[in-house]
């Protein structure tokens, strides 16, 4: 099992939930987040006074699928998430130790 | 209930004879008429102008952090029940003295509380060249009000509750009336020719000074200036301070329309409307400059800025907005507009921390709107003296006040207080308590 963290700009969110449900995607978990890259913000002006934004708001996506099935999921993200500007996100693949479904007791791969 | 209306009845009855002599010595339409319409104006005016206190307190709430904005409004009603108690009380005789002047044309008298005339008053017995005194009353309680509210956005977000309130009943008891008398109650300034049609001194500019003595005396918010940089703190709902801005405007028709005091004849009523004309045509000029200054100084517009704008040239064609041409008009709301753009980062240097820019809209606006009067006057000498008698003798007032305040009192909150907000720590409520705080 891999544990894919992607970000992307917020509204590509329903693009890529879209996307990623075609391809046989079953659950994702989504978190309202900012942050900076190698944007790193930029600078705005408020009456008269200039300000830095720093942080810059993303939508962090958490998806557990099967090993076999990540490089799918990580090429639809970033094919869906991308608008060639900068901010389009980054994605981090991770492997998963266990897992669980709480209502059934499943474990492991039975349990995506 | 049944009593009542016997005695009601025998009442009646037993005035007959008296009807009758009255509807013989009754005044025609042409005596009575100026009377009826110009109370009529008062009343329809002072509506409008009650509902600036609605305007302020929307502007006010939207331009302060979420984390302030019960603690804004509660002020906002509070200021305008202090208002209305003190102008009764002290106020109103002591800036309409008529002949009852304490030092001829500078003081008036003190503690004449004001009475309004008997129920179901005779027309013999009115003073058919004017208006109703409760009719007047009311009116002119209103603009009192609007002073107070343009020192409670300046002071928002670190003074307490109880000082700022003090401050507006002396402000709206005392001062103010002072100062008014000696324009608008036939004091000194009036003799000397100056001109304020509506206020953009005697009420704007009086706020306006009182509200930078306390700007001054309290200091900028935490956190306002750092490293001689200014930090922004973007207001909780520019939509609520929008709604604000544009009840202000429709405020300001009766504001200055009503100030016309007349409206029993042609004239007047066509003055009337050239006022409401003009007054919008200011207010629209000082939008529109507002808007295309910012664009081009910081290559976007500010909508916070033009809200001020709009409310600059509603300030500057107070001092006249009968004589000038709809292009007169435009032209003195234009610079309106300019001068809040320009002013407001200049307050900002010297680190004087206005969270709405009260002072730019009300005291340097209006000091531009009546010097202009001068180019319709000719007399630019009186404007000059106007302007500066009110600013010596409110902003040192003030600035005394204050200044006892903050030694006897305190007048600012506490550092962990300011930082969590006063809704929580003065109040123990929140305008948003389901919203994260600001």
């Amino acid at each position: 099992m891999k544990l894919i963290i992607a970000t992307i700009k917020p509204f590509k969110l329903e693009e890529v939930r879209e996307a990623l449900t075609t391809i046989g995607v079953r659950g994702m978990m989504v978190s309202e987040i900012k942050g900076f890259g190698s944007q790193s913000g930029h600078t705005e002006i408020y009456r008269g006074a200039e300000y830095a934004v720093n942080f810059v708001p993303k939508v962090k996506l958490e998806i557990v699928v099967l090993a076999s099935m990540a490089d799918q999921v990580v090429s639809t993200i970033a094919d869906t998430a991308k608008t060639d500007k900068i901010g389009d996100g980054k994605i981090f693949v991770l492997d998963v130790e266990s897992a669980l479904r709480v209502r059934t007791g499943e474990t492991n791969d039975d349990a995506l | 209930m049944k009593l009542t209306k016997t005695l009601l009845v025998g009442t009646a009855l037993s005035a007959l004879p008296t009807f009758a002599l009255a509807q013989d010595a009754a005044p025609s339409f042409d005596e009575i008429g100026p009377y009826i319409m110009t109370t009529l104006l008062f009343l329809v005016a002072g509506f409008l102008v009650f509902f600036m206190a609605a305007g302020f307190a929307m502007l006010e709430a939207g331009l302060v952090r979420s984390k302030n904005v019960a603690m804004q409004l509660t002020k906002n009603i509070a200021l305008f029940g202090i208002a209305s108690i003190a102008y009764w009380a002290i106020g109103f005789n002591l800036m309409y003295p008529g002949d009852a002047w304490s030092v001829a044309g500078w003081l008036g008298p003190f503690f004449a509380v004001t009475t309004l005339e008997p129920v179901g008053l005779a027309a013999a017995d009115a003073s058919l060249d004017y208006a109703s005194v409760a009719s007047d009353f009311f009116f002119q309680l209103m603009f009192v009000a609007a002073t107070a509210s343009i020192v409670s956005g300046a002071l928002a977000e670190r003074i307490k509750l109880w000082p700022f309130l003090a401050f507006c009943a002396i402000l709206t008891g005392v001062l103010y009336p002072i100062s008014g008398s000696w324009q608008w109650g036939g004091g000194w300034l009036s003799e000397l020719g100056f001109s304020d049609f509506a206020g953009s001194t005697v009420v704007h500019s009086v706020g306006g000074w009182a509200a930078l003595a306390g700007a001054i005396v309290l200091g900028p918010r935490l956190g306002k200036y750092k490293d001689g940089r200014t930090v922004p703190m973007p207001g909780s709902n520019l939509a609520l301070a929008t709604l604000g801005m544009f009840i202000l405007w429709l405020g300001w028709f009766g504001f200055n329309g009503g100030s016309q005091l007349a409206a029993g004849t042609v004239g007047d009523i066509t003055d009337i409307g050239r006022i409401f004309a003009n007054t919008n045509m200011a207010a629209a000029a000082g939008a529109v400059t507002a808007l295309i200054a910012t664009q081009l100084m910081y290559k976007k517009a500010d909508l916070t800025m033009v809200l001020n704008g709009a409310l600059a040239g509603l300030v500057s064609i107070t001092a006249e907005p009968l004589a000038p041409s709809l292009l007169g008009s435009l032209l003195t709301g234009a610079v309106g507009g300019v001068i809040v753009v320009v002013t407001v980062p200049l307050l900002d240097k010297f680190k004087i921390d206005d969270v709405v820019g009260a002072i730019p809209v009300h005291l340097f606006a209006g000091i531009w709107g009546t010097l202009a009067v001068g180019f319709y006057t000719g007399n630019f000498g009186a404007q000059i003296t106007g302007i500066l008698a009110y600013g010596v003798f409110t902003f040192v007032a003030s600035l005394v006040i204050w200044f006892i305040f903050k030694a006897v009192w305190g007048i600012r909150v506490s550092e962990e207080a300011e930082i969590n907000g006063l809704d929580m720590s003065e109040l123990g409520m929140e305008a948003y308590p389901e919203f994260s705080k600001g």
